[in-house]
């Protein structure tokens, strides 16, 4: 086997060290009837030639943005990455270390975390920041159950246009605990005031709105939070990274806790994961904050350093009565993170976002000319937008698409009924002028519907 | 080797006007972004982030990485956290373009590579845990946990006999009863024995038609198999409960045994642990769980199916998602797939006779190098273990005032990372050691000498080690208690 040292004479040598005179004795508390007797139902080993050339033969097997222009969004983003990214969390010292227990021999990750910290910071206008969750969805859920402990309140009010697979989420913890999901519908792409207004009470623990929302809309983010705030409510904002470059961040506009999907800062699509969950809160609620934190101290001779800190909120001192359940993370996605920041700085990260809501508006435009695509949605958009096909066939859209090498866009009908002749397009600051014309082409192919057909769906 | 700018942080190195990534020009005629946004909506500049020259980037973080142990230059017998060697062929295939760069939402038709390998890959695992069903959504061990309460929850329910008690013993990680907590139910712990197995009178006396789930790690956090597994599943089944195996050890019984022949009815895995996903300092994991076929309509969607197909196609892969019984979801999207390629990487590259190997040689490394230390350093549960043993520093601390803490420290300058210390619980002054199969007897017998020689050393200069580390015992006290937990410009 590749991987292990152990001849057959080591073996005997450390077998006679012990004091027994074979392997099978090693196994002899595992009783006889629970022993496998039979070699495991698997498909034999593969060199390292034949499983790369296996592996290629499987990937060859997908199309991706490699071979396909992508418009796909809905909270995986096909941003850029900058070559530093892979260089840094390609480094074994890196990725091969793991939580850092002995802080004397982890000063690199620590302090890595620590700097993550305070980027996060810095970009939401946030005072804390934890050390990553599992995923945007995670970390919206995880948002939630913070802010019901924090008030000790038990209905939660979320609107329609947040990430339907967040919400989703977070109806399946929500279900065995005692607490109540209300969501309010978004006809319009955005959460109305007066709906919010309308359904927070004294009762409310939090409001969980996304801004730009799942639709790519600009919610109006600050009256919402003041609504949620008048009713004694919290506000749990998240947020997309890239957004931030141009828009006013959640901490400026009074959210109490806000959590992303930080996959846009550097971490590659893979098909959903592993990503980032990035979650920051107002400092008064920092000890209701769930997963690790570093925190700066000194060590015995006085020099500065990073340790983990505050470990009586985690699982492995309060059991039972942790905040949260979680133990692996996803620090190197949070490395990830930090290291794109960083090199891309806050110009870099500006002209990203400006070059994502200028070929969106482009595209948004373009390819509602000629009938068949219109907005359904007013509100101004970031980097991504709903289009409403008036032929009503979306699928034969992105079948179409796909002919000529295009991934068209994410359709909406399994998650929302009422947008089943939706698609969710997405333009980020890798597509060119030529892609989204060539889009726009394939769409024109097709007259638009007639006007009764128009009607059906409006 | 260096100097003060080496460890100052990103912001103290930022400098006014550098830096900036280059972006292309923009190729669509552009507008002005309160136009597009409202102005309403637009911040007056971007966030205040450092700037930065390429270059010193790089340097930083070189520079910083050098400041960590890690699996590729370090001996690193964390227990219960399998640090085994990271494939270096499971990096490159797992990166390839087709695999790495795929969007969760593509058409299923554009991803059957991917999903034949998802699917093979759960039937790998349901093979492998002696369980039929498997769900590759959670992220990590703990989140597999908690989605295997979830579907024991939802079993009840359905069953019309909800039930409210999850049990576990006291040497179970903490995320057990945390998990249990998360998902609604009330923790209650069951005592072990001296030897260090479950109390089966103790166990006995807190059964009753409210427990759901017994949470057992088997092999357990002390490195044994437990020897009453037959009587407990009885036991508990008897009384209408639910078995969970917290899979943390598997890499002691690859191929050797299966938890669902010794009484398992759900289980999760830790690929990070046991199919050397890299820990990344702190994850990414991932939690795939293995259940029984009565609990199978519960687990979350999506999961892949495969379609045969007539007239001699090749079979098709599919997301299922119509499963009426299922909890749902547990995350976004379709699970920590990175980790799960590297796991399948890692089967493909074993087989069944290699898995076996990895578990045969996990565990007599584990012997032997508790066969070389146990004279000095004592074993409290005796002197076999399967992938891991707990030694115990009560002594040494009595006589000499020698910690476990100390001997993790002092390991720290003989260039080992130390074990993990003060767990599980139920051993005083616990020294926990997984050594993994991808280590030489080379490397545990310098290991042995290094343990031999710092418990005779005296306790002065071990209470102020490490000695030869960038930084020497941090202040956790000063760190808890004046947080400083973000970099600001004034303090």
């Amino acid at each position: 086997m590749p991987y292990i040292y152990n001849t057959p004479a080591d073996q005997a040598a450390m077998l006679a060290a012990i004091g027994v005179g074979s392997l099978e004795e090693l196994f002899a508390s595992i009783p006889e009837d629970y022993r496998l007797r039979r070699a495991l139902d698997l498909p034999p080993a593969l060199g390292e030639l034949e499983l790369t050339a296996h592996m290629a033969a499987l990937a060859a097997a997908n199309s991706s943005p490699h071979d396909t222009v992508s418009f796909l969004g809905g909270g995986s983003y096909d941003h850029f990455i900058p070559a530093v990214v892979d260089y840094v969390a390609s480094r074994g010292e890196f990725y091969t270390s793991y939580t850092p227990y002995q802080p004397e021999v982890a000063q690199g990750n620590l302090q890595a975390m620590f700097e993550y910290q305070t980027l996060i910071c810095q970009l939401t206008g946030m005072e804390v920041s934890n050390q990553s969750l599992y995923d945007g969805g995670s970390a919206a859920t995880e948002g939630v159950l913070m802010a019901l402990a924090a008030t000790g309140r038990r209905r939660v009010v979320v609107g329609e246009s947040v990430h339907p697979e967040y919400r989703r989420t977070l109806e399946t913890y929500l279900k065995d605990l005692d607490a109540k999901l209300v969501t309010i519908g978004t006809p319009e792409g955005t959460i109305a005031p007066k709906d919010l207004a309308a359904a927070v009470d004294e009762h409310t623990a939090c409001v969980l709105l996304q801004q730009p929302n799942f639709f790519g809309a600009l919610e109006e983010a600050e009256p919402l939070v003041k609504i949620a705030h008048d009713a004694g409510a919290l506000a749990v904002v998240a947020f997309d990274p890239i957004s931030l470059g141009v828009l006013k961040r959640p901490g400026d506009y009074g959210a109490d806790i806000v959590v992303a999907e930080g996959q846009s800062l550097g971490t590659p699509m893979q098909f959903g994961g592993p990503y980032l969950g990035i979650m920051a809160c107002r400092e008064k609620f920092v000890r209701r904050l769930p997963g690790r934190i570093a925190g700066e101290t000194v060590d015995r001779r006085g020099k500065r350093c990073y340790v983990l800190t505050l470990q009586t909120r985690e699982q492995h001192i309060r059991r039972e009565k942790a905040t949260s359940n979680i133990c692996t993370n996803q620090g190197l996605f949070a490395l990830r993170a930090a290291v794109y920041l960083a090199v891309i700085g806050p110009k870099g990260l500006r002209r990203v976002a400006e070059l994502c809501a200028q070929k969106t508006a482009y595209a948004r435009e373009r390819l509602s000319v000629g009938g068949r695509l219109r907005p359904a949605f007013k509100a101004p958009t970031f980097k991504e937008f709903v289009l409403r096909d008036s032929s009503g066939n979306v699928d034969e859209l992105i079948g179409d698409a796909l002919a000529e090498g295009i991934f068209a866009g994410v359709p909406l009908g399994q998650w929302y009924p009422q947008l089943a002749d939706c698609l969710l397009v997405c333009v980020t600051e890798k597509r060119t002028k030529a892609e989204i014309d060539a889009l726009t082409s394939t769409v024109a192919k097709k007259p638009p519907a007639k006007p009764t057909e128009v009607a059906r769906h409006a | 080797m260096r100097n003060e700018r080496a460890t100052q942080l990103l912001f103290e190195l930022s400098h006014p006007g550098r830096g900036g990534a280059v972006l292309p020009a923009c190729d669509v005629p552009e507008r002005p972004l309160a136009e597009l946004l409202g102005a309403q909506h637009l911040a007056a500049g971007p966030p205040p982030l450092p700037e930065l020259a390429e270059p010193e980037v790089v340097r930083h973080y070189a520079n910083l990485s050098t400041l960590n142990m890690s699996v590729d230059t370090h001996f690193y017998p964390l227990g219960s956290c399998t640090m085994k060697y990271n494939s270096k062929r499971n990096e490159r295939v797992a990166g390839m373009p087709g695999i790495v760069d795929l969007h969760p939402y593509q058409p299923e038709s554009t991803l059957q590579g991917l999903l034949a390998l998802l699917y093979e890959l759960q039937c790998y695992l349901a093979e492998i845990a002696g369980l039929p069903a498997v769900s590759l959504q959670p992220a990590a061990g703990a989140h597999g946990e908690l989605t295997a309460l979830m579907v024991a929850a939802a079993y009840f329910r359905d069953q019309g006999r909800p039930r409210t008690k999850v049990l576990a013993p006291d040497s179970a990680h903490g995320t057990n009863p945390a998990s249990a907590a998360m998902a609604g139910f009330d923790f209650v712990t069951v005592r072990s024995t001296p030897a260090g197995f479950v109390d089966l009178a103790d166990l006995e006396a807190k059964l009753d038609d409210q427990v759901a789930v017994f949470m057992i790690t088997n092999p357990s956090t002390l490195g044994l198999f437990e020897h009453g597994m037959r009587e407990i599943a009885r036991r508990v089944h008897d009384c209408g409960g639910l078995i969970y195996l917290d899979g943390a050890n598997m890499n002691a019984i690859l191929g050797i045994a299966r938890p669902g022949d010794f009484g398992a009815d759900m289980m999760h895995y830790n690929p990070h642990k046991t199919f050397s996903g890299p820990h990344g300092g702190g994850g990414p994991g991932a939690g795939p769980i293995a259940v029984a076929a009565r609990l199978a309509p519960y687990l979350p969607t999506p999961v892949v199916e495969r379609v045969e197909a007539a007239g001699g196609l090749p079979p098709r892969y599919r997301l299922a998602y119509d499963r009426p019984k299922s909890i749902g979801r547990v995350r976004s999207f379709f699970g920590n797939t990175g980790v799960l390629v590297r796991a399948y990487a890692y089967i493909r590259t074993h087989g069944p006779e290699g898995l076996r190997r990895v578990a045969e040689n996990a565990v007599l490394n584990a012997n032997y190098l508790l066969s070389q230390v146990k004279d000095f350093l004592p074993v409290p549960q005796g002197d076999r273990c399967t992938h891991e043993f707990v030694a115990s520093a009560a002594k040494l601390k009595a006589e000499r005032g020698i910690s476990a803490m100390d001997i993790a420290k002092r390991l720290l300058d003989f260039g080992f990372h130390a074990p993990t210390v003060y767990f599980p619980l139920t051993v005083k002054e616990a020294v926990m050691i997984e050594p993994t199969e991808t280590e030489s007897r080379e490397t545990l017998d310098a290991f042995a000498a290094a343990l031999r020689t710092i418990v005779a050393e005296s306790p002065e200069l071990l209470h102020k080690a490490p000695h030869t580390t960038p930084v020497s015992r941090p202040d956790e006290v000063r760190a808890a208690r004046q947080p400083v937990l973000r970099w600001t410009a004034i303090k």
